[in-house]
């Protein structure tokens, strides 16, 4: 939790020396509030309210990143229960888990398929993270082998100390895996480990206390990166635990659950359930989230999920400028143009599609906003459209040069038929869903 | 007639029963007993639902222990709210007026959801079925094979939601026929009367959503069934006067719906119950969007206007009722089946998924009504209710 420029003026020397070269300490501490000076300019600051600003300063959630050969995964340092007052920071990592029972083919052919998804949505390709490797009677190291032979993806190793050792060695210099999951039993060995490796590790607790404990000690045993492993599964117990952790480390400041959440939304058994398990780790604050079952139909709405909660609220998902054809257009066809505001494209494209008519959608660049907020703020006029116009070629893609305008800017009609004169203008309804008919009847 | 009966003292079973049987006096004009049905397309091949998971060991988890067990030493951070939300009763049993078998209530809660460490949240959210006077138009080919032939009887339609898990039927009035002829109050009377009959649930009603015909029909079925204490919609900023007034007049509730928007809501809230309509006889819909669609907005005003209930506003103080099944529907990926990127997989797990997901995530965000489209859906978010009010 960030200091205030009072709290921070309490803890300075209060002499006004200026040999930090602002006048007063007051105006140094508002300095400092504002995180537009550093600490180490005052040179007279004792070492007590050193170390308590410098530990005010840290992030209330530790950030930390898993890596392996170009990829990262990042996590902690969220500042917020709720997305609606700042963004969500780092996506939750979608881990698919392999167990060391299963056959070297059975992993691969789980692994393969996760490490080569990828689903397009509003032209961002989105992808799961990595693959969580779990001991579970078998050979780990072989299992490790297996999945490095097809995914470079980082990885979650859970097993015992030893096991882990020998996994480890299979990856390259420079690699960051998760280890775990320690416990009350094997801290001490688990925390050596991960202390050695430099890897985050993570720690397991049936209640808060148990997992407030065990942080603690790991961090005493000198493991800076720690993940928390709530051992809970029902919703509501993954809901309880996850915004307790949140809550306490950014309302308290409370360090021992400062730190990245891990989730194991597959430990349920049930592929339906696991999925809305998965959703709520995604809505609710979890950093890793393993996944037992891997199936296109159920990572693509996940995916989708993760990306509109971590929108920044302020700011829209935009779509990419540019002409899109519904229902495959041919060059009778019309041009309806809209803007590149995620809602206002959806609505227009559902409609249209839906209703079986074929059109060119010519996606202004109006910097994300809808119709009549961009033309309100400017970004939105027929320069802009005409400029839009030939920067996509759209004169190229029809034969009859019609262009629709959304009928809340029916006033812009006139100025776009002086930047498009070869062009037929026409004012098309106000709302979306009047499209159709406005298609069908005026259209023709 | 019926309209006339029921204000001397609302519609009970036996008189609806008597009215139905053709006992004592002629009830509305004759209207067919259900819409003429379009021929039936030919058996749909069974849908590969869940073909594509590998048979895994199923092992139902031991419970979990308890997080915050009794005696805990860490400091807990608890979030105290002032205030309340509105518990609101829809439906009423006989003893009230009505018919209803069951009463539901929803609201009254102290705190976020499930926020049980932090308040209390006594009623447990409640599952709308979405059934219609007649088989739907446009609909989702998945949605016409899980209902098959009950689309075209509503009654059967009603009992079939009932059986699926529904708590509340969520009744939408068709603009037109099958043949394209105008619906008519008497035909929507007699649909919802049907309806009524069919199961003990709770019943919502809403309009065509064309604001002249919304009230044409709704005022005469809010008057033939005075007391049953229904939810009427829907009203908007441009069209609730009408829709207001027949429900205070009738012992009704009405849902109010803005564009997800936490001043429009307030705001619209305000002019009903400036009509005299009390506050605990508004159910706001704040409107989302399906998941990829403008679900995270949705969300948000979802949070924001609960937040703003217990912080202490009063004209957010209403419970809330969204409607994923229609907005999951809509999407292209639960719509279409073929030609679609590989990557997007099985059709059918997709879109209940798709569905799934937009409904439990606005229960966790406040949703105190969620209306679904597909069975499975029902049983899947029946299930995460049920663990989520599992204290």
């Amino acid at each position: 939790m960030a200091l205030s420029g009072i709290q921070i003026y309490k803890l300075l020397p209060q002499t006004n020396c200026k040999d930090c070269g602002y006048p007063t300490c007051l105006a140094f501490a508002m300095k400092l509030a504002a995180k537009q000076a550093e600490l180490a300019l005052c040179p007279h600051v004792s070492e007590e309210s050193a170390s308590k600003l410098s530990a005010a300063a840290q992030p209330p959630v530790r950030p930390m990143a898993l890596r392996s050969n170009g990829f990262e995964v990042k996590a902690g340092a969220e500042t917020v229960l709720f997305r609606h007052e700042k963004t969500f920071v780092n996506r939750p990592g979608l881990f698919v888990r392999v167990r060391d029972s299963d056959s070297a083919d059975a992993i691969q052919a789980k692994v393969r398929a996760a490490d080569a998804y990828t689903v397009d949505y509003v032209g961002m390709d989105l992808t799961l993270d990595g693959i969580a490797v779990q001991a579970d009677g078998g050979d780990f190291a072989a299992a490790v082998q297996a999945v490095r032979a097809v995914s470079q993806r980082p990885l979650l190793l859970f097993a015992g100390a030893e096991a882990l050792k020998a996994g480890l060695s299979l990856l390259a210099a420079g690699e960051i895996p998760l280890l775990g999951v320690a416990d009350a039993e094997n801290w001490q060995e688990m925390a050596a480990l991960a202390k050695q490796a430099g890897a985050p590790l993570a720690v397991a607790g049936a209640s808060v206390d148990a997992l407030v404990d065990l942080a603690q000690k790991v961090k005493e045993a000198g493991v800076a990166d720690i993940v928390l492993a709530p051992a809970q599964r029902s919703l509501l117990g993954v809901l309880k635990a996850n915004t307790i952790i949140r809550r306490m480390a950014l309302k308290k400041n409370f360090r021992p659950l400062g730190y990245p959440i891990l989730s194991f939304p597959g430990d349920w058994g049930d592929p339906a359930r696991e999925a809305v398990l998965a959703g709520q780790a995604i809505a609710k604050y979890s950093g890793f989230i393993v996944l037992d079952h891997f199936a296109p139909e159920v990572a693509y709405p996940l995916l989708v999920l993760r990306e509109n909660i971590y929108t920044d609220p302020q700011k829209p998902i935009q779509v990419t400028p540019g002409i899109y054809e519904i229902n495959n257009p041919g060059p009778d066809d019309p041009v309806l143009v809209t803007t590149n505001f995620s809602i206002t494209y959806f609505s227009v494209a559902n409609e249209v599609e839906g209703s079986g008519n074929k059109a060119w959608m010519l996606v202004a660049d109006a910097e994300g906003m809808s119709v009549l907020t961009a033309w309100a703020a400017g970004k939105f006029d027929a320069e802009r459209i005409a400029k839009d116009v030939k920067r996509f070629g759209v004169a190229d893609k029809v034969g009859r040069k019609r262009i629709v305008l959304p009928g809340h800017v029916a006033v812009l009609s006139g100025e776009l038929e002086e930047e498009l004169p070869d062009w037929e203008v026409r004012v098309g309804p106000r709302e979306a869903v009047d499209l159709p008919k406005f298609m069908k009847q005026v259209l023709v | 007639m019926v309209a006339a009966l029921a204000e001397l003292g609302g519609l009970d079973e036996a008189t609806i029963q008597a009215l139905q049987g053709g006992v004592g006096l002629p009830a509305i004009p004759a209207a067919p007993a259900a819409p003429m049905a379009p021929p039936l397309p030919p058996e749909p091949a069974p849908v590969a639902a869940a073909a594509a998971v590998e048979p895994e060991k199923m092992v139902e988890p031991a419970p979990d222990a308890e997080w915050l067990p009794a005696g805990v030493q860490t400091e807990i951070a608890v979030e105290k709210w002032s205030g309340k939300v509105k518990e609101i009763a829809l439906g009423a049993a006989a003893a009230e007026g009505g018919s209803r078998g069951a009463v539901v209530k929803i609201g009254g809660q102290t705190a976020m959801p499930f926020m049980f460490m932090d308040g209390e949240l006594p009623n447990a959210p409640v599952i709308a079925v979405e059934i219609a006077d007649r088989r739907p138009d446009g609909w989702s080919e998945l949605l016409y094979q899980a209902w098959g032939d009950v689309l075209d009887d509503p009654a059967a339609w009603a009992k079939a939601a009932a059986a699926a898990g529904a708590n509340v039927l969520y009744m939408r009035l068709s603009l037109t026929d099958a043949e394209g002829q105008p619906n008519t109050p008497a035909k929507a009377v007699a649909a919802v009367r049907a309806v009524l009959q069919a199961t003990g649930l709770p019943l919502i009603v809403v309009g065509p959503g064309q604001a002249e015909a919304d009230n044409d029909l709704l005022v005469p079925i809010s008057e033939a069934f005075k007391g049953e204490r229904l939810a009427l919609g829907i009203c908007e900023d441009k069209n609730y006067r009408t829709i207001v007034a027949t429900a205070m007049a009738n012992g009704h509730l009405v849902i109010a719906r803005t564009a997800m928007d936490v001043n429009l809501a307030k705001q619209l809230n305000i002019l009903i119950s400036d009509m005299g309509l009390p506050l605990d006889r508004i159910l706001m819909d704040p409107t989302t969007g399906a998941l990829g669609y403008g679900f995270e907005y949705g969300y948000s005003v979802m949070e924001r206007l609960r937040q703003a209930a217990l912080q202490g506003d009063a004209m957010t103080q209403l419970p809330m009722i969204v409607n994923p099944g229609e907005e999951a529907w809509k999407t292209k990926e639960a719509k279409v089946g073929e030609g679609v990127p590989a990557a997007w997989g099985d059709w059918s797990e997709r879109s209940i998924t798709w569905e799934t997901l937009t409904s439990t995530m606005l229960i966790e965000s406040g949703a105190d009504i969620v209306v679904l489209r597909h069975p499975e859906t029902v049983k899947r978010t029946r299930v995460a209710i049920d663990d989520l009010m599992n204290q």
